[in-house]
């Protein structure tokens, strides 16, 4: 599934943690002995996606589906347990962390909380100017200078905040400088990690704007997590739906939003409330999100889905491309069982 | 007929070292039987503390400094804390969006529930834990009887928000005042939780505060809609009128806002510029004035008032 304007592509990504703890804690007494047990929660499950260049490929889920982990190994903050990690046709999951340096430029990520991103220590001057140290000693300090100037200019950070500290400034506006900070080197592309989901909806539209023209400028490719779906709609050219650490559909996002295709993907967008609009019927989940530590034999969706027969709990489905491009993974969908 | 609650130019003040500062600035709202009403507004607007200051759970350093909060025909806001004892958690129920803030990590959910009721009526245990029972199943709590012996750690965040219902509901209360009940859980949650509120307000005749900032959540549930700004209410009306038609400004900017309401996907959003101001430095005459588009010298003088601008819709604005 490889194309030749591919920026990113992972393939059979699998991440999973081990939360056992120490050896006292991995004692369990057993049908009548001791023994050792891992406790693992297997938050991504061979996943394999691409991302075209200049486009904004948005992962959407529940919380715990495995978003964050999956931008995580992306970016080559987290090695995966296996599969790979492709950056511009590179292998760039085995790298050390010298080689990956030049990688580490290219690809930035804009977090959640802007609270926590930023050193509270330092001013907003010295958060932007020192990744360019770092990656470029060559600079002068006029260079540097205006490379700031520059930046701040381009996502309206006021000039006279420069010497001001994270403390100081609202949700809004701390948002700004990470963006900032996220472009200082001039990256190519961006993984955004819920950008916008600590801010009001008024100052939400400041920044996503921000962000759609940013990435207009500088021809920027976006990985976008969130779990709001009006931002997704808005934003994306692509949407891939996760469940339980798997990829459940994978769709342009017109195509997505006009025709769901899997049981998890129409149940999802049912329940998003409309503005203006009295509830329309949902489509009702039963039970509940199991646990990423024991995962469900078969379709991870099996115990929650109105479609699952004796298939879905034994066989886990394929990824597979349908007849307008949409990927989709389920049984029921492959034997056109499902009701659109 | 008089109303459920009536609240009159509700004000609310917090000492603070440096100065008195004023969170709630002249509220007035009513709120009858079975009405539901979504308090709307972005982060510091006062929501909360509006919610709060009916029931009087407002701590040091804050304090009502003015207005009337009648409930079923009485005057509430001078009560003693003996007094409104009698009416929290019983007549009027909260809902917080973090249910620990409601559960006790280390009792049963049947020894809360049936606490709960002990604390507001006589009755013997065998008879609050039917109640309980009968509450639990209007949630639609799958096995109910098994529930009563668990702790809250052992459900998962959508069910312990379901408990958190079911105890509010425990001594059928006249009115349910919901602050984000549903903001830390996922959508598909979020929708049942909040399908499940809507129908016990209609099957019980209660009444709901539903406080948010999700308008989306509001138009579902709601059928009368009050937008805060910097500690008043700029806009009150039906739910289904406000959001199709906002009057005020702010309100207006704030729908436009939202993804996917008039702005077709890849376009810029409408942006209202700038942000709410913090309560230290509300500029003169309309606290939206720097950020609106609408403005006129009149707007940086006078505070403008709520009145009537048609179709049952009051605002807040002078040139409306
Ligand atoms: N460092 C870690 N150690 C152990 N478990 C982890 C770690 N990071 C994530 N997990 C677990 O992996 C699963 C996936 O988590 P992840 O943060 O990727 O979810 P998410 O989709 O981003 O959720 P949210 O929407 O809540 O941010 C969860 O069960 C989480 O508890
Ligand atoms: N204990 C306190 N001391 C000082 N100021 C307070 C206190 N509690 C609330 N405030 C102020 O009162 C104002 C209104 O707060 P409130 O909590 O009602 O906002 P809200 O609309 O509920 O916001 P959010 O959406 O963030 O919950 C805020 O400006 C807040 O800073
Ligand atoms: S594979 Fe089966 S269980 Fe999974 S979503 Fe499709 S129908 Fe449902
Ligand atoms: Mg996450
Ligand atoms: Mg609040």
């Amino acid at each position: 599934m490889n194309e030749d304007n591919t920026i990113l592509s992972i393939k059979n990504v699998v991440k999973h943690f081990d939360i056992s703890g120490g050896f006292l804690d991995q004692v369990r007494f057993k049908n009548g002995r001791f023994g050792l047990e891992k406790i693992t929660v297997k938050a991504v499950n061979d996943v394999s996606l691409f991302i075209k260049k200049g486009e904004t490929l948005s992962v959407v889920g529940e919380s715990g589906c495995g978003k964050s982990t999956l931008a995580r190994v992306v970016l080559g903050l987290y090695p995966p347990n296996s599969g790979e990690v492709y950056y511009g046709g590179q292998r760039i999951d085995n790298l050390s962390h010298q080689q990956m340096l030049p990688f580490r430029k290219k690809m930035q990520m804009i977090f959640q909380d802007p609270y926590a991103s930023l050193n509270p220590r330092k001013t907003v001057q010295q958060t932007l100017e020192e990744p360019l140290r770092f990656h470029h000693p060559e600079m002068s300090n006029n260079e540097i200078n205006d490379k700031i100037d520059q930046v701040m200019g381009q996502v309206g950070v006021d000039q006279a905040w420069i010497k001001r500290y994270p403390h100081e400034f609202s949700g809004g506006q701390r948002q700004r400088i990470s963006i900032a900070r996220g472009l200082i080197l001039d990256p190519e592309f961006i993984v955004a990690d819920e950008p916008v989901s600590a801010l009001d909806v008024s100052i939400q539209a400041q920044i996503l704007n921000l962000m759609m023209k940013a990435g207009r400028e500088r021809d920027l490719t976006y990985l976008f997590i969130t779990h709001d779906l009006s931002v997704v709609r808005h934003i994306s050219t692509r949407v891939a739906v996760m469940y339980l650490g798997t990829l459940c559909e994978l769709a342009k996002s017109e195509d997505l939003f006009a025709f769901p295709r899997h049981p998890y993907t129409k149940a999802l967008l049912s329940a998003i409330p409309v503005v203006g609009e009295k509830r329309a019927k949902q489509i009702k989940l039963k039970g509940e999100v199991p646990t990423p530590v024991k995962l469900p034999t078969g379709c991870v969706f099996h115990a929650r889905c109105v479609y699952a027969d004796e298939r879905c709990v034994n066989e886990i489905p394929a990824l597979l491309t349908q007849d307008n491009g949409t990927c989709v993974a389920c049984h029921a969908v492959e034997e056109n069982r499902v009701i659109s | 007929m008089s109303h459920l609650l009536d609240i009159r130019d509700l004000e609310v003040n917090f000492a603070l070292r440096t100065g008195n500062i004023t969170a709630i600035d002249g509220v007035s709202f009513s709120l009858d039987r079975g009405e539901r009403l979504g308090l709307v507004g972005e982060s510091g607007a006062g929501k909360s503390v509006t919610g709060f200051s009916i029931i009087n759970l407002i701590s040091k350093p804050g304090y009502i400094s003015k207005g009337n909060i009648r409930f079923e025909g009485k005057e509430i806001s001078s009560y003693s804390d003996e007094q409104m004892r009698k009416i929290r958690g019983n007549r009027i129920s909260m809902i917080f969006q973090d249910p620990m803030m409601t559960l006790n990590p280390v009792f049963t959910i049947g020894f809360q529930m049936i606490e709960t009721l002990q604390a507001h009526r006589k009755i013997s245990k065998a008879d609050a834990q039917d109640i309980a029972l009968e509450k639990l199943k209007k949630v639609h709590i799958p096995s109910p009887e098994q529930r009563l012996s668990q702790y809250p750690h052992e459900l998962s965040g959508g069910m312990r928000q379901r408990i958190i219902i079911a105890i509010s509901l425990l001594t059928d209360p006249a009115i349910i005042i919901a602050d984000e009940p549903t903001t830390a859980l996922d959508v598909t949650i979020q929708a049942e939780i909040m399908d499940l509120l809507q129908e016990l307000c209609e099957s019980d005749n209660m009444a709901l505060i539903l406080i948010t900032h999700d308008l989306g959540v509001v138009s579902q549930v709601t059928e009368k809609i009050a937008v805060m700004y910097a500690g008043k209410i700029i806009e009150y009306g039906s739910t289904d009128q406000v959001v199709k038609y906002p009057v005020h400004p702010y309100t207006e900017g704030l729908i436009k806002s939202i993804p996917g309401t008039v702005i077709k996907p890849g376009c810029d959003l409408v942006q209202i510029p700038g942000m709410m101001p913090t309560l230290t430095n509300i500029p003169p005459g309309c606290a939206f004035n720097p950020r609106c588009y609408l403005k006129e010298a009149m707007c940086t003088i006078k505070t403008p008032e709520l009145k009537d601008v048609g179709n049952g819709v009051l605002a807040a604005c002078h040139m409306k």
